[in-house]
């Protein structure tokens, strides 16, 4: 008997079969990067920031200066004039407050040292920073959230009273409490981010949790005997992760900003070491002689800040895509 | 409750600055016998719960004490009042300003939806939040008040109005921006709702749908960013005051934590003040929402 092949049919209207690209089946995260992807947005803020990322990683050791070395010159004695901090008005050797050109691309401040290295080496220093509070934050704050949620009931209030007094007290207070505690410097920056960014954190972690523990592969898991830290990190923190990156996405610009503001007022990055604030400080001392100074840290700023949040939005809509964007 | 809160915060703040090690007498110049006698006479020899208490009394009584350090430990009071009059000036200027103009970009984008003025607000309101104040106030002062000498270059209590602006201006970017995206988001969402269509259907149009229909379900979002902001507006404060050489809050604070010696009676003080204005915004908003959605009120009610 014969056995109908492929080939011996045809569509009559001679076309193939149309797959339906927005329903055909695909994962969860396949379906998040492909509508992140789409956006123009997210893609320009992607690019915006892995941009700096990589000026900031590679810039500084390819750089012929380092960033905290004074550049002396040698003059017509043979003898090495050593910068001395001066002001803004007076030029003391060659290399001081230099305007950009060839061999210092952004200029030099006002002892000498290369503003191209300083500039990308503090922004890796606000990245550094920012990243590693933002993480250790993200930990203690999705766990605190979930823990919360999850056992409700007097847990839970006592939990949440804590987080009410502790999310009243502004952020400006703690840190100027913090700074009466600590050595200014990296280590005070990092402290308050820890201290105040949590709590943002925490709060969306048990949004989520509320609404997943009631679900039914908690349920199950919960009968088949799993323990209380099995179902937390196990079953329901997989399914919290899209809304805590989103949030992270929107931390990470809040503390370069925090980093920025603390040195800029004056209890952040100690000199010689610089970061993006410490290094907009230094250049408002000599805005009106030197105004080139100021430029490249505040132009690394806005880029970071419009980069994460531009990242940060289009995350959101693609976890959380409206039928309109379908 | 909030009243409850703001006595936490307060015994939280006392203690944590009176645990603090080192205090306002390590310094090299006094002999032992001298901080000794100087401790005795601040009543830092107590328990720090007695201390409290006088502490307490002393608020109670409408005084924070003298200073440690700054002023030459003059009385903090009428020093912080001063200065919180002048930022709070600044301050509900900017506030003014960015709910105005947050709101009308919001409702013009929303209006205009997908139209070039759409994008114009979009950009706009990307660059508020891409751009920390103090830079905005750096470009507006190094412009506006260096290059073309229109706005004084420093804050001058005798000029307000003049030179109030650039600061306010600067702050208010932010809420600008932050308050125009969301009027623009909330807005869009409810201008499709089937409430309004009916209201369209009905022959209502132009400024009376907004008004009646649309903005009042947009809003309660809408005050909920507004909160932090208001917030926010202090330590944006803190370095604009510095740059622009205003005599407040912010410069105040900068002062007793930057300075040479840390005062330690001020940063008392200046954390009682923010936090209690802090508190205080939380509830004015907790009771606007019962005027613009009376459906809350009822629901809290209940529950």
């Amino acid at each position: 008997m014969y056995t109908p092949q492929k080939d011996d049919f045809e569509f009559i209207s001679g076309r193939e079969i149309e797959i339906d690209e927005n329903f055909s089946s695909q994962g969860y995260w396949t379906g998040v990067a492909v509508h992140f992807f789409k956006n123009k947005f997210a893609v320009t803020g992607v690019i915006l920031v892995v941009g700096i990322m990589l000026f900031a990683i590679f810039a500084p050791p390819a750089s012929s200066y380092e960033y905290d070395q004074i550049i002396s010159v040698v003059d017509a004695n043979g003898s090495e004039i050593v910068a001395k901090s001066l002001p803004p008005q007076f030029s003391g050797s060659d290399v001081q407050n230099r305007f950009a050109d060839k061999t210092f691309i952004f200029g030099t401040d006002d002892m000498g040292r290369d503003l191209w290295t300083r500039t990308w080496h503090g922004a890796r220093i606000s990245l550094i920073i920012a990243f590693v509070a933002i993480f250790i934050d993200m930990l203690i704050g999705t766990s605190y959230g979930l823990i919360s949620g999850f056992f409700g009931g007097t847990v839970d209030n006592v939990m949440q009273r804590f987080i009410e007094i502790a999310g009243s007290i502004p952020t400006l207070v703690i840190i100027s409490i913090l700074a009466i505690f600590m050595e200014k410097g990296i280590g005070l920056v990092i402290a308050s981010l820890l201290i105040t960014e949590w709590i943002g954190m925490s709060k969306i972690a048990r949004a989520e949790c509320l609404k997943l523990k009631e679900r039914e592969y908690v349920l199950a898991s919960r009968t088949l005997g799993a323990g209380s830290f099995h179902q937390i990190f196990l079953q329901i923190l997989p399914n919290t992760i899209g809304p805590i990156i989103t949030q992270v996405m929107f931390s990470i610009p809040v503390a370069i900003f925090t980093e920025a503001f603390l040195s800029f007022v004056g209890v952040g990055i100690v000199l010689p070491q610089c970061s993006i604030g410490s290094l907009i400080e230094a250049g408002f001392g000599n805005i009106t002689i030197l105004p080139y100074q100021i430029l490249p840290p505040i132009c690394v700023l806005a880029i970071l800040m419009l980069g994460f949040n531009l990242i940060g939005d289009g995350l959101r809509e693609a976890l959380a895509p409206k039928l309109e964007d379908m | 409750m909030s009243l409850l809160t703001l006595f936490a915060i307060v015994f939280v703040l006392f203690v944590l600055i009176r645990i603090v090690p080192g205090d306002p007498f390590s310094v090299e110049r006094m002999s032992a016998e001298m901080i000794l006698q100087k401790r005795e006479e601040l009543g830092l020899n107590k328990p720090v719960l007695v201390q409290f208490v006088d502490y307490l009394s002393l608020l109670a009584s409408g005084s924070f004490g003298n200073g440690t350090a700054l002023y030459n430990g003059a009385p903090i009071k009428p020093i912080l009042t001063a200065c919180l009059w002048n930022s709070f000036k600044v301050g509900v200027l900017s506030i003014l300003f960015g709910t105005i103009v947050g709101l009308t970009i919001g409702i013009v984008a929303a209006l205009n939806r997908g139209k070039i003025l759409d994008g114009l607000c979009t950009l706009v309101s990307i660059l508020g939040v891409c751009i920390p104040s103090y830079v905005s106030m750096i470009f507006l002062q190094y412009f506006f008040a260096y290059k073309i000498p229109f706005f004084p270059y420093f804050f001058d209590p005798s000029n307000f109005f003049g030179s109030a602006i650039m600061p306010a201006l600067s702050l208010s970017l932010f809420a600008v921006s932050t308050i125009a995206r969301f009027t623009r988001n909330e807005m869009v969402e409810v201008l499709n709702s089937d409430y309004v269509k009916l209201a369209e259907a009905k022959g209502l149009y132009g400024f009376e749908l907004v008004r009646r229909h649309v903005l009042r379900n947009a809003l309660i979002p809408v005050v909920t960013v507004i909160a932090p902001l208001v917030v926010d507006l202090l330590t944006g404060a803190m370095v604009i005051e510095k740059i622009y050489g205003i005599n407040g809050v912010g410069k105040l604070m900068v002062d007793a934590i930057a300075g040479q010696g840390v005062d330690y009676n001020y940063v008392l003080a200046l954390g009682i003040v923010f936090s209690a204005l802090y508190i205080g915004v939380m509830l004015v908003l907790d009771i606007l929402y019962g005027i613009i959605d009376p459906r809350i009120r009822l629901t809290t009610k209940e529950g």
